[in-house]
């Protein structure tokens, strides 16, 4: 085993720790903490798919913002104060599903060759990302930043509140 | 050298962990938190899949910066509109949300 194949079992381990940490937990609260967990692994994942820019914007946007808001919703709804409901009745089914889910497309995943593929990793610099950004995915950026403050306006509104309450 | 398959194994589980906690749960923050494992599932495959098949047009990674940035809007909309719920029942378990049920 080479130091790649290392390092990338042991990111694997944690994220999939994480995110069963996510799913599994009874406190909320460890549940958020998993998360972050899970993602700072997914950044390191990233790492090693030699997209250093993408990993340095999760653990900016994910390890930093979003996090936060989920524990601010949790502190504000109250939701540790309900702890026999964190989990339906339909958790079996849902478990099945899930783990049908899992079995189907791993077996596609096995099976599938993808034309093209190549040995290595290919670096994929930020200059190029940049350029192709602000030439070829101009549009799709220009409206990326009207959904961002659509959300930013309807999130305020939306928490706002009536008139007069 | 890791192969292809190895990454978009990794998302698979990823994608499944999150969907059984999107089915399972009744908390709404919960059910948020399993959505945004499933994204990063989702964008695991696309940086995969840019850095192994399409090195020179990006493309994977373009759309990853997107599936960010369309997740940073989804959580901040919605758990403005579980806060809202919450402030109307006094609760925030989506068996309540029946609202809209004739």
């Amino acid at each position: 085993m080479t130091w790649e194949e290392v390092i990338f079992y042991f990111v694997a381990a944690l994220t999939v720790i994480g995110a069963l940490g996510v799913v599994l937990s009874r406190n909320v609260v460890h549940s958020a903490l998993f998360l972050i967990v899970a993602l700072i692994a997914v950044a390191g994942v990233f790492i090693l798919l030699a997209s250093e820019f993408l990993a340095v914007a999760q653990i900016l946007v994910y390890g930093g913002a979003v996090t936060i808001l989920i524990l601010f919703a949790m502190m504000l709804t109250r939701v540790r104060d309900l702890p026999a409901q964190m989990i339906g009745r339909q958790a079996p089914i849902a478990a099945v599903a899930a783990g049908a889910f899992m079995v189907l497309s791993t077996i596609a995943v096995v099976t599938t060759e993808f034309p093209g593929e190549s040995e290595n990793i290919n670096v994929i610099d930020v200059n190029s990302i940049g350029g192709k950004l602000f030439t070829t995915y101009a549009a799709p950026f220009e409206i990326a930043s009207l959904v961002l403050i659509v959300a930013l306006v309807g999130a305020i509104i939306l928490a706002r509140g009536e008139e007069g309450e | 050298m890791i192969p292809l398959n190895h990454f978009l194994v990794l998302s698979t589980i990823l994608f499944s962990i999150g969907m059984y906690g999107v089915l399972s749960r009744r908390n709404a923050v919960l059910i948020l938190m399993s959505v945004e494992l499933m994204l990063q599932a989702v964008s695991i495959n696309f940086v995969a899949f840019a850095a192994y098949l399409d090195p020179e047009k990006a493309t994977g990674i373009i759309f990853a910066v997107f599936v960010i940035v369309v997740a940073a809007a989804e959580v901040g909309l919605a758990l403005a509109m579980i806060l809202r719920f919450y402030r109307n029942r006094q609760t925030a378990n989506v068996d309540e949300a029946d609202m809209m049920k004739w």
